[in-house]
């Protein structure tokens, strides 16, 4: 019973220093966003702040573009996002269920696009893009994230439609309904739990992606979120209550939609992996 | 009523799977398979990607001033070096907490939610929230070791190579262990229970069953995850690029090539050699994948 009791003391300790571990960069990073700049800049900072002062956040939004970021990566991952869930279904839909002649190359040539590394295309895109006017554009960044993020995108919807029962298709077959009818109104429908999934995979890769968003959009006022973070920087020091401010604002929306959508990211993360 | 095509959905369709799959193939053709091509290309010429019109044939004479770069094959240890000590590390560190959540207690759900948020943040924001921790003057990482009384004198920790890759590493595996949990994870709950009951009937200890049951059960997964990992680890470019900019000896493969493509290679007559450099790392890329799925013996389909 003893023993029982102190195994399950190390167990709770051992889980409490994986949470720590995971969330304090985060504490901190919002408790230097608060921070006056005077006890920003010490060698010795309180684990707690004692005076709060939201200065960071308003520099963020009057220094900076930082609003016209945000919606920037809004107007990218979002656009990127639905339309890569239009194609996407539709392949993952083909792979899952139709019956066609030189399936497994056009898999093959699918999943090959995941394992490509993204410098590898970076100078020639760059060069495609700009010959048709597209850099500095939102065009000229959601049609490479499209192509970035399709491949796990059919691979996890086709997932779930193999999962889905074939009766309802059957049947609307039989009742004279057509294949492409047929996806729209029962394929469709009853797979929104995996597309919500996949839709969310697919747009926290773009919000995310950095890269492409570098090279591509060169004007601070197109610069996405990740872009305008890592080139924050000031006359005579490095604006750290800035930086602070803006990851923790961004990171906001994101851990509110891991809290809501918990099992269903999972999901998506973990569809075809795990089946093998 | 005639019922034509008793199972229509295994008729052979080539026009209405040309139509589902078309789309598709057409994104990643024009994007990612078009510029491949066009990298090759760009390969086997000297030019600056200001003034492609002075662009002189030179054949593969870039592929072989590459393996003359010094800097070229440190970055290739470099990223070989940082995705050896990174993907191992949280395959160790990822399978341990998967296995302490596959048990069933309090807070759970809680440390699960927990994980998946350094998952889900951008890379560049994890880096700098690291990057300010690491900071040599105000970072708490010194001010926590200093009082202690561990450290005697602040650490340049990004800025000397002894200190400067480890502390990247360290911000690798902080970002991407949630990703090993979770799949290991996924892949513990479908090992069924019945088996290790049955082995602790036969008296089998825990680090037995591990060995016997968990481990050979969770291999596919494991499999795939570091597929995932590695792949990933050998292309990275954000934390380096935020952290270092590739100082302090952190170089890594990528970094490297963005800045010969577009800082050198933009007015200077550097572009094509870039080129050749992005063709090899998508050469490295493909034969390590190739390798490792033949070993793996892992089925696509």
């Amino acid at each position: 019973m003893k023993h029982k009791r102190l195994r399950k003391f190390f167990f709770y300790i051992g889980v409490a220093v994986i949470l720590i571990y995971f969330l304090f960069p985060f504490y901190w990073a919002v408790v230097s966003s608060i921070r006056p700049a005077s006890e920003l800049f010490s060698s010795h900072q309180s684990l707690i702040p004692f005076k709060i002062q939201l200065n960071s956040y308003i520099q963020v939004f009057t220094e900076r573009p930082f609003a016209r970021n945000i919606l920037n990566s809004t107007i990218v991952a979002g656009s990127a996002t639905l339309l890569c869930l239009v194609i996407g279904s539709l392949a993952g839909y083909a792979i899952a269920r139709l019956k066609f002649a030189g399936k497994m190359l056009v898999m093959l040539f699918i999943l090959s696009v995941s394992m490509f590394p993204q410098v590898s295309i970076l100078g020639a895109l760059f060069q495609i893009l700009r010959s048709v006017k597209l850099i500095n554009t939102y065009p000229g960044l959601i049609i490479p994230y499209i192509a970035l993020t399709i491949p796990l995108t059919v691979w996890t919807l086709q997932n779930f439609f193999r999962d889905m029962p074939k009766e309802l298709e059957e049947a609307a077959y039989i009742d004279g309904s057509g294949k492409f009818s047929t996806f729209l109104k029962i394929v469709l429908p009853l797979s929104a739990p995996g597309l919500v999934a996949t839709g969310l995979l697919t747009f926290i890769f773009s919000w995310n992606e950095f890269l492409f968003a570098l090279t591509f959009e060169q004007l601070p006022n197109m610069y996405t979120v990740p872009v305008a973070i890592a080139m924050f920087t000031g006359y005579y020091v490095v604006p750290w209550g800035q930086i602070m401010a803006a990851s923790v604002i961004v990171t906001i929306p994101l851990v509110v939609l891991v809290l809501i959508f918990q099992n269903k990211i999972i999901a998506g993360m973990t569809a075809g992996s795990v089946k093998g | 009523m005639r019922v034509k095509n008793i199972d229509p959905l295994h008729r052979t369709d080539p026009i209405y799977a040309a139509i589902f799959v078309i789309p598709t193939l057409a994104v990643i053709g024009f994007i990612a398979f078009w510029p491949l091509g066009q990298t090759f290309y760009n390969s086997l010429f000297k030019f600056a990607l200001m003034y492609p019109q002075s662009k002189v044939f030179i054949g593969f004479s870039n592929y072989g001033k590459l393996f003359q770069d010094s800097r070229f094959m440190n970055d290739l240890w470099n990223t070989v070096r940082f995705s050896l000590w990174s993907v191992g590390l949280e395959t160790l560190f990822g399978m341990l907490v998967a296995l302490m959540l596959n048990k069933k207690f309090k807070l759970r759900g809680l440390v699960r939610a927990a994980v998946l948020i350094p998952w889900a943040i951008p890379t560049v924001v994890s880096s700098q929230m690291w990057r300010w921790m690491y900071n040599d003057n105000y970072g708490i990482v010194n001010s926590l070791l200093l009082s202690l009384h561990i450290l005697k004198k602040p650490i340049v920790w990004l800025g000397f190579p002894a200190t400067a890759m480890p502390a990247i590493i360290s911000v690798d595996i902080w970002k991407t262990t949630p990703f090993m949990i979770l799949l290991l994870l996924a892949g513990l709950q479908m090992i069924p229970e019945e088996l290790y009951e049955a082995a602790r009937i036969d008296g089998a200890n825990a680090w037995q069953r591990f060995w016997s049951i968990t481990f050979p059960m969770i291999r596919p997964t494991l499999g795939i995850a570091l597929i995932f990992r590695t792949l990933d680890a050998m292309r990275v470019f954000d934390i380096v690029y935020v952290m270092t900019k590739g100082a302090a000896n952190t170089e890594t493969l990528s970094v490297y090539n963005q800045w010969t493509l577009f800082t050198k290679g933009f007015i200077a007559p550097y572009f094509g050699y870039g080129s050749s450099m992005s063709v090899m790392i998508f050469l490295i890329i493909s034969i390590f994948a190739f390798f490792y799925v033949k070993t793996m013996k892992i089925k696509l389909d």
